[in-house]
């Protein structure tokens, strides 16, 4: 076999979630009364950045096989936080965003740290910090409020030469410089070897330990990366449990949708930023078709379902029954 | 070859677990430039050996000493570092990773922090042109290959790190006759290049060809060293005999002519791990399964118990052919089997759940009236087992984890016996549990026979097939070898004909597939 066609196999889970964003977005913005225009992808844009950082953080989690539960509060927690500290001259905007990044690593530091050596699972640990960083987004913000630098904001959720979404620029920055270099890390193959099968990992002397926490920290990272731009779009804070809730949720299904393996080990945070696009243009697809917004739940899950399902279909080949429970 | 310096000693290394004993003052000598082979039947004592030397597991008492230096390992990481590496039976290989990541797991070579993927393909295909196996590409999957491939991986893997002692435990047992030739000449090699190898293996012949010094292990303790070729295969044979006997066993009740036969296959053969099986067991008799561990005998009972798909051959039952689907199929209706496996803890038992509910869930359909448990019905049966087995536990609402080894085999066989199976397959049921526990098993064992249940019992334990079996049929390569009856069940006759060797008029003795 040649080379190219191992990459293929390897990237097919996020060609397959590029393909599935193509085909969405082309229906929509062929169906939008704009059409096709800098406007329409700007707009799209903005919307699909925000569970895309989330993914990217859910990504990091998934791989070493474990979830985080707690994305989307920490997303709400320093998006609270922005509203306060992310205004006033240059060296105040650039201390205020330093400090809500340092949130988001020390909150994904204090999940790794809970699930490696204190050994709990991850779903249960993450539920409880969540609650925990919701309960301090909730005292920072008790009503909606506060501020954000608003020349940071426009630039940076505006467009660049007139055509080319800001917020898309950024994304492809984070990748290059969060995700690239950690998936090519040791650390990063040691979360992957710990996600697929820890025991040899172990015996082959892998760090699996720093490459989990790393996983962690960098997930909490990028979820502070969303909080700060959902503060840029929004010019508040507001610690909205429903909301937050929604993007830890709706990254798990990103995840699914960008070829991420739950069960670790396989993935691309890649494919889960176009899983993550594809599924916000499921709403976008309702709109220009002018059904109801509250079928838009309905038509998610029925779109999640059958993503999910395509992945199930290796089990009819297994021989030994016992292997399905593996 | 120098044999004024070795390399690696090990000096009266000893380990239990729990209270069994798996290696007892044991001394093993390695030098450079040598292959070394290490024999002995199942559960000698070579694993744990090897799991010490790699540093997977710590002994309790002993030294080591490399280059004359005590050493001691925390992890399989400080081994290798030392120099030592391990390709395990069970492969250490991440499945969902590339060939090249695999090679270079324990150390990618970097550039900027990150992995250097050129420089990583580099020294992929040359460890896997060392190893033999340039066919295989270094981006591959490892869950894409065969087993054959992913053993050659392993052993690349293992020349990557650059050992100065390499220990292949079985590590050819999976490979095809032109693999095996390939590793061969790569150890040769090795050999002459300086490396210290230590060789695992059951096959003789491999043994014969390869190894310049043997060490036999028997009840943990190397018993005999010998420079190779200076020991035909009986006296090896001979040497590995001699485990201590401390069971007793109910009487054999001898042949009865006259019982039907209950079970029964026909050319059975699954993937490439069954090879044309065909046996029968009547009722009132216990057959029991031998040979090495890992030679299809698990499969061939999870293969009666409806697990595996792809069976081609027949199964009968009461001599009519019948398909079974699901463990379910297996023990419901005419059939009622029961399948007593060999990992309790993942298998046999939920841990965190209670005594009580852990013994009726594979009765349940018979203990309910219209989906509801019969409970007055239910306690009467639990109390009837409880009897039978003596079951030795504080309550019967206690979890079934906090009970001990050997109590916690019996609720396992207890919960089959509740639906009163006619067939009864037990996966090596006495691993890891008391002396005492063994003995009532042995018992109960008999007794169901008496009562006319089938039994198929497979046991690494060649002393319990033979106080126990009427019939023993041994097992190499997923095809039944030979099948020993009554007074010919004796262990040199059950170790020699699991190694495979013809002597001693030990040929195939039932044509059941060769």
């Amino acid at each position: 076999m040649k080379d190219w066609r191992y990459w293929l196999a390897e990237q097919r889970g996020t060609l397959l979630a590029f393909g599935i964003f193509i085909v969405m977005f082309a229906i929509y913005s062929a169906n939008h009364p704009a059409g096709f225009t800098a406007n329409v992808v700007q707009t799209a844009a903005n919307k699909g950045v925000l569970l895309a950082f989330v993914a990217m953080a859910q990504t990091l989690v998934v791989i070493t096989a474990g979830i985080d539960l707690s994305v989307g509060m920490i997303f709400t927690l320093t998006n609270c936080m922005a509203s306060w500290l992310v205004i006033g001259t240059g060296l105040e905007t650039a201390f205020g965003v330093l400090a809500v990044l340092g949130t988001g690593l020390l909150c994904g530091a204090v999940n790794g740290a809970i699930v490696i050596y204190g050994r709990l699972q991850p779903i249960v640990a993450t539920i409880a910090t969540g609650a925990v960083f919701f309960g301090l987004a909730l005292l920072l913000r008790p009503v909606p409020g506060g501020s954000v630098n608003e020349d940071l904001a426009d630039f940076l959720t505006g467009r660049f030469f007139g055509v080319v979404p800001a917020s898309l620029v950024s994304l492809l920055v984070i990748v290059l410089v969060v995700w690239v270099p950690f998936s090519r890390s040791e650390f990063g193959r040691a979360a992957y070897a710990a996600g697929s099968s820890e025991t040899a990992a172990y015996m082959s002397g892998v760090p699996i330990r720093r490459g989990k926490f790393l996983a962690y920290t960098l997930a909490g990272l990028l979820a502070a990366i969303g909080g700060l731009f959902l503060t840029f779009f929004t010019y508040t804070g507001e610690a909205a449990y429903a909301s937050g809730n929604a993007y830890t949720l709706f990254s798990i299904a990103a995840v699914v949708l960008g070829g991420v393996s739950l069960f670790g080990g396989k993935g691309s945070a890649i494919g889960a930023i176009f899983g993550a696009l594809a599924f916000r243009t499921i709403g976008d697809l309702l709109f220009v078709f002018d059904f109801d917004p509250l079928w838009q739940p309905l038509f998610q899950g029925v779109i999640l379902l059958i993503a999910v399902s395509l992945g199930a279909f290796a089990l009819f080949r297994v021989r030994n029954r016992l292997e399905w429970f593996l | 070859m120098d044999a004024a310096t070795p390399l690696f000693r090990m000096e009266g290394i000893s380990k239990r677990y729990g209270g069994v004993r798996a290696l007892e003052k044991a001394d093993l000598t390695v030098t450079a430039g040598g292959i070394h082979a290490i024999l002995g039947e199942n559960g000698a004592g070579k694993s744990t050996l090897i799991k010490i030397m790699a540093g997977v597991v710590a002994p309790d008492e002993g030294t080591m000493t490399l280059d004359g230096r005590e050493v001691s390992f925390a992890s399989p990481a400080a081994a290798n570092q030392a120099g030592i590496v391990c390709i395990f039976q069970e492969l250490s290989l991440i499945p969902e990773l590339s060939v090249a990541d695999n090679i270079v797991i324990s150390d990618p070579p970097k550039r900027f922090g990150m992995i250097d993927r050129k420089a990583q393909r580099r020294i992929a295909e040359e460890a896997l042109a060392r190893a033999g196996a340039s066919d295989i590409h270094p981006r591959a999957l490892v869950k894409d290959l065969p087993l054959s491939r992913r053993q050659m991986v392993e052993i690349a893997k293992a020349l990557a790190r650059k050992p100065r002692i390499l220990i292949l435990d079985e590590a050819t047992s999976a490979l095809t006759a032109a693999d095996v030739a390939k590793v061969f000449e790569v150890l040769k090699r090795l050999r002459s290049e300086g490396l210290a190898l230590l060789y695992i293996s059951h096959r003789m012949n491999e043994i014969a060809e390869l190894a310049d010094h043997c060490t036999v292990f028997r009840n943990g303790r190397n018993v005999a060293s010998y420079p190779a070729g200076s020991k035909s295969d009986n006296e090896v044979v001979e040497l590995m005999i001699g485990r201590e006997y401390s069971h007793i066993f109910p009487p054999k009740p001898g042949p009865t002519a006259a019982a039907t036969t209950v079970l029964e296959a026909r050319n059975l053969s699954w993937a490439d791990r069954l090879d044309n099986i065909s046996l029968s067991v009547k009722a009132g008799e216990v057959v029991g399964l031998g040979g090495l561990d890992g030679q299809g005998q698990r499969e061939l009972l999870l293969a009666f118990f409806g697990v595996l798909r792809g069976l081609s051959g027949e199964i009968l039952i009461d001599g009519k052919p019948v398909s079974i689907a699901s463990p379910t199929a297996a023990s419901h209706g005419r059939i009622g089997m029961a399948l007593i496996p060999e990992d309790r803890k993942t298998e046999g038992l939920m841990l965190p759940m209670t005594v009580r509910e852990n013994l009726s869930f594979a009765a349940l359909d018979r203990l309910s009236k219209a989906g509801i448990i019969d409970r007055a019905a239910e306690q009467r049966l639990i109390d009837d087992m409880v009897g039978l087995l003596a079951i030795k536990t504080a309550g019967l609402d206690i979890p079934v984890g906090a009970l001990s080894g050997g109590n916690q085999q019996k609720v396992v066989i207890a919960k089959w016996l509740m639906r009163q199976p006619r067939i009864i397959l037990l996966n090596d049921p006495t691993r890891g549990i008391d002396v005492g526990t063994k003995q009532e098993l042995y018992q109960l064992m008999r007794k169901l026979a008496d009562a006319g249940a089938a039994i198929l019992f497979y046991s690494t334990d060649y002393d319990e097939l033979i106080g126990c079996c009427d019939r023993v049929l041994v097992l190499y390569d997923g095809a039944v070898k030979r099948e020993l009856v009554g007074a010919e069940i004796t262990e040199h006759a059950l170790i020699a004909s699991a190694l495979n060797i013809h002597g001693e008029g030990a040929g195939p003795r039932q044509g059941a597939g060769a």
